[in-house]
């Protein structure tokens, strides 16, 4: 199972990627900003960083990055993509997701270990997962505040595609501002995920404060085996 | 050479922290008189020779497809740069 991780400028965890896929059992492959092609890779990762600075937006100049011209047709015919923290933002700037990332609500960064429930266990990236199961996994960023209008909320609820929440705890707020508490969703057909916090930080023992991360990447690969 | 001028604003549902933080600062300096701020971004795209309609077309498909994102902002215009864009920094100065 050869499974892409997309290296743009500025993209700081790509590494962490190409690991978490390796520790989970696939063969990680580099893809660059500049390819335009993805190497019949079986999935694709856009990890976490800033990429190209993330002048303008977060993400909006990555979205369009030659390799993205190969990535956003084979997305929507079903390629599953993994979207974390600025790939996140990415796929949102590629209307491969629907709403937006703007800035947290309290305006600092943050950097944190975060509990999440996982709504939809049905996708190519949580299918190892049980629906309501709470995971805690790595939360770091400036702009992780996740909007969009209401009728499109309503069908992201409707439809099932909130993938994650941030689990919070009573009277509190989430970390970020995110609209519903959402800290990631999917697309209709559920190959397309994104989420804020970071799965490929909590893989292996002795880092992360779980190995919750790695169900992400033991669900993909079973998804390309299956497919 | 000619610019055209392009601005974006995020949309007025949409909270805007960078101008919460401005409008949090004012009363500070003694500013009691604003409720509320909200910033925005000024692009100026230069181009050789005059700002045509042709030109102004071209800006303003830039700022629809990456400028701006249409799920959280508005262009809220697209016009070639008048002589009192450039010469107000200086008549105040």
């Amino acid at each position: 199972m050869r499974i892409g991780v997309v290296t743009f400028p500025g993209s700081l965890d790509d590494h962490d990627a190409r690991r978490a896929v390796r520790v989970a059992g696939g063969e990680p492959v580099t893809l660059w900003h500049g390819d335009d092609s993805l190497h019949e890779v079986d999935a694709v990762v856009l990890p976490g960083g800033f990429s190209y600075g993330d002048y303008l937006r977060a993400g909006a100049i990555a979205r369009f990055a030659p390799v993205m011209s190969a990535l956003i047709p084979a997305a929507k015919g079903g390629l599953p993509v993994l979207g974390i923290c600025n790939g996140f933002q990415i796929l949102c700037e590629s209307h491969l997701l629907p709403g937006a990332m703007i800035q947290n609500d309290h305006r600092t960064f943050i950097c944190r270990e975060q509990r999440l429930r996982v709504e939809n266990a049905t996708t190519a990236w949580t299918s190892d997962f049980t629906p309501g199961e709470e995971i805690t996994i790595v939360l770091k960023n400036q702009d992780g505040q996740y909007v969009a209008d209401e009728a499109t909320l309503d069908e992201l609820e409707g439809e099932g595609r909130v993938t994650f929440r941030y689990v919070v705890p009573e009277g509190g707020r989430n970390p970020n501002g995110s609209y519903r508490d959402i800290a990631g969703i999917t697309n209709e057909r559920g190959n397309v995920v994104g989420l804020m916090p970071h799965p490929e930080h909590s893989v292996e023992e002795g880092y992360g404060p779980s190995l919750d991360g790695l169900k992400f990447f033991t669900s993909v690969l079973k998804s390309v085996v299956n497919a | 050479m000619g610019n055209v001028v392009v601005d974006v604003m995020l949309k007025s549902e949409i909270l805007d922290p960078q101008g919460q933080a401005v409008a949090f600062a004012l009363p500070r300096l003694g500013f009691h008189q604003f409720t509320d701020v909200r910033q925005g971004k000024r692009f100026v795209l230069t181009v050789e020779g005059e700002v045509t309609d042709e030109v102004l077309a071209a800006a303003r498909e830039a700022a629809e497809t990456m400028l701006s994102n249409p799920v959280i902002e508005d262009v809220v215009s697209v016009r070639a740069e008048s002589p009192l864009d450039s010469s107000s920094a200086e008549s105040q100065a």
